[in-house]
């Protein structure tokens, strides 16, 4: 596995099981997905809404959707796949909690993957300079930004408590490697793996 | 163009099958015999026989899909995909393409001569469906010696026999091409096609189908294709192509050709009926009109789906919205099959799938290649 590959996609690869059947809600360019088929022997399943990202993901040999998640999963059967991906989707669809219900509904397991708000730079940017935050993990300004939800860790946890998901694992990533410690505070990004219990 | 992606000259073959006692049953139940298919291959067929692509022809379409016939200038209808080095890459593949029954461009049709009547059938033809056109194309694959298909393709129509195949014979091909298509159409589709039905028919001389000898309903069926290019195109495509302007410096102030989209259409049916058989316009539209393989009927209940699907619309395409192919990958996700599906941005309208040649040709190589070749991802990093 070469070292050029991204954390996040590192961190999920290691979630998932050989051969496991995976949907990736915004699967942008298939790097993802085609990183799992390749050293997983994943079978995957994309739905992207650019069209180029489209070409990018039929280049790899990947099979993929061209259409938005918000409206995208009402024609799968419950637990049509063992884990659906929501790796930095989520913060960019209008109603992420359908989102996220549908996914749970459709996948065993769904992981999800978003950038920490309450990250340690943010919290001094938003305290002492008084303006909008940017860090690695959300390096975007105001005006351009395509994130619509802004979430921290901790809000993660209570929409779950609050829904009753289930948190089966959670992984929180630095720059380079994984966050120990005060994830909320020191967390760029987070990865759970969550269900919805019967 | 450069003359290594192209063909040359290529020739249309025939296919004789169906003689008494052993005719084509048709949907309807009437039978239809003999039957005689005109096609034209390209590339070679491989000698394990897995590299065939079978092309599907829309509405006014015939087997010459590219390469030239000696003497002509312009080469076939989608000669931009098919050919060496193209979307559908004859140094690879062997492809195919059949005139549909139903059809005047040498497959069997209204405008053939019936053997038992020794005169051309016109309206005693039998009515055919899009099942029925597939079935005539099965027969021609046994013909080849083909067992499996690598594809079916084709666009509007011709993406109606694809999903037919898919259908009928979903054990005889291995991927699946619907192009701008439905798996039925709208009462809006029926209704262009019912104004050009009834174009032809309000010709005087169209004599009940029984022109043959005599002159065809030139202006009846040169209004049918009038309407059929306007739904073709897009109110941008149009602006684009025409705007409002003017044929002559100014207006004549009477009912001559004023303006530029005025002088294409009638350009456009004059030149049509030069080259397609009225009574044909009418079963084929009806054939489209009849094809229904919306809910359990493209993939039947309980059967696992082998084929591969790569399903393409365009944006501006009016006649065949994004609704209708979305519909076709609905189905497709229900039932688990393997499918991608792409919405081309375009202002082409309909004719899309005739002019997007770079943003098709991308999709399907690469979906050929895979399907041909069988591997889950490319091996290496691209």
């Amino acid at each position: 596995m070469s070292d050029t590959v991204r954390l996040d996609h590192r961190t999920i690869l290691d979630i998932i099981e050989p051969g496991a059947r995976v949907l990736d809600l915004g699967c942008g360019n298939g790097d993802l997905i085609y990183f799992l088929a390749k050293e997983k022997g994943a079978r995957v399943q994309g739905i992207e809404l650019s069209e180029e990202a489209i070409y990018r993901c039929v280049e790899k040999g990947l099979s993929v959707f061209h259409s938005d998640i918000d409206s995208g999963l009402s024609e799968y059967p419950d637990h049509s796949f063992d884990y659906v991906i929501l790796n930095q989707s989520l913060q960019e669809v209008k109603k992420a909690d359908f989102v996220l219900k549908e996914a749970l509904r459709v996948g065993k397991k769904v992981i999800v993957g978003f950038p920490n708000f309450a990250h340690l730079y943010a919290r001094l940017q938003l305290c002492f300079v008084g303006k909008t935050p940017i860090t690695a993990s959300l390096p975007y300004r105001w005006y351009n930004t395509p994130n619509l939800h802004f979430l921290s860790v901790s809000d993660f946890r209570g929409f779950c408590r609050e829904k009753g998901i289930q948190i089966l694992s959670a992984r929180f990533l630095g720059t380079r490697r994984l966050v120990r410690f005060w994830p909320n505070l020191f967390a760029l990004n987070a990865i759970f793996v969550i269900t919805q219990p019967a | 163009m450069f003359a290594k992606n192209r063909l040359g000259i290529v020739e249309t073959k025939f296919f004789e099958f169906a003689e008494s006692p052993r005719e084509l049953v048709l949907e309807s139940g009437q039978k239809l015999g003999p039957v005689t298919l005109a096609y034209e291959t390209y590339g070679a067929l491989n000698s394990d026989k897995t590299n065939a692509v079978l092309i599907c022809h829309a509405l006014s379409g015939d087997a010459h899909v590219a390469g030239l016939h000696p003497d002509d200038k312009d080469p076939g209808w989608w000669d931009s995909m098919v050919g060496p080095g193209k979307a559908f890459d004859t140094d690879r593949y062997f492809v195919i393409c059949s005139n549909v029954i139903g059809g005047c461009k040498g497959s069997t049709g209204p405008s053939s001569v019936n053997p038992k009547a020794a005169r051309p059938y016109a309206l005693s033809f039998p009515i055919v469906t899009i099942a029925d056109m597939v079935h005539a194309q099965r027969y021609l694959i046994d013909h080849l010696g083909i067992e499996q298909l690598l594809c079916v393709a084709g666009g509007s129509a011709g993406g109606m026999q694809v999903l037919q195949w898919v259908s009928s014979y979903p054990d005889r091909l291995r991927a699946a091409i619907p192009i701008a298509t439905a798996l039925k159409h709208s009462p809006q589709q029926i209704a262009f096609d019912e104004v050009g039905r009834q174009a032809v028919m309000a010709d005087p001389d169209w004599q009940e189908g029984d022109y043959y000898g005599k002159s065809q309903p030139e202006k009846g069926l040169a209004v049918a294709r009038m309407i059929g290019h306007i739904t073709y195109m897009s109110d941008a495509s149009m602006e684009e192509k025409f705007s409002r302007r003017l044929k002559d410096k100014d207006t004549h102030f009477k009912f001559s050709t004023d303006f530029e989209v005025e002088g294409y259409l009638r350009y456009r049916g004059d030149s049509f009926v030069k080259r397609f058989d009225a009574n044909s316009y009418l079963y084929i539209t009806k054939a489209m009109d009849y094809f229904d393989l919306s809910g359990d009927k493209l993939i039947k209940p309980g059967m696992a789906v082998s084929a591969r699907f790569l399903v393409i619309a365009f944006h501006s395409d009016w006649l065949y919205p994004l609704y209708q192919s979305q519909e076709i990958v609905r189905l497709l996700k229900r039932r688990h099959a393997d499918a991608t599906y792409c919405e081309i941005r375009s202002t082409y309208g309909h004719d899309a799938f005739l002019l997007e040649v770079e943003e098709e040709t991308h999709l399907i190589k690469h979906f050929l290649d895979k399907t041909f070749r069988g591997y889950d991802v490319r091996a290496h990093d691209v």
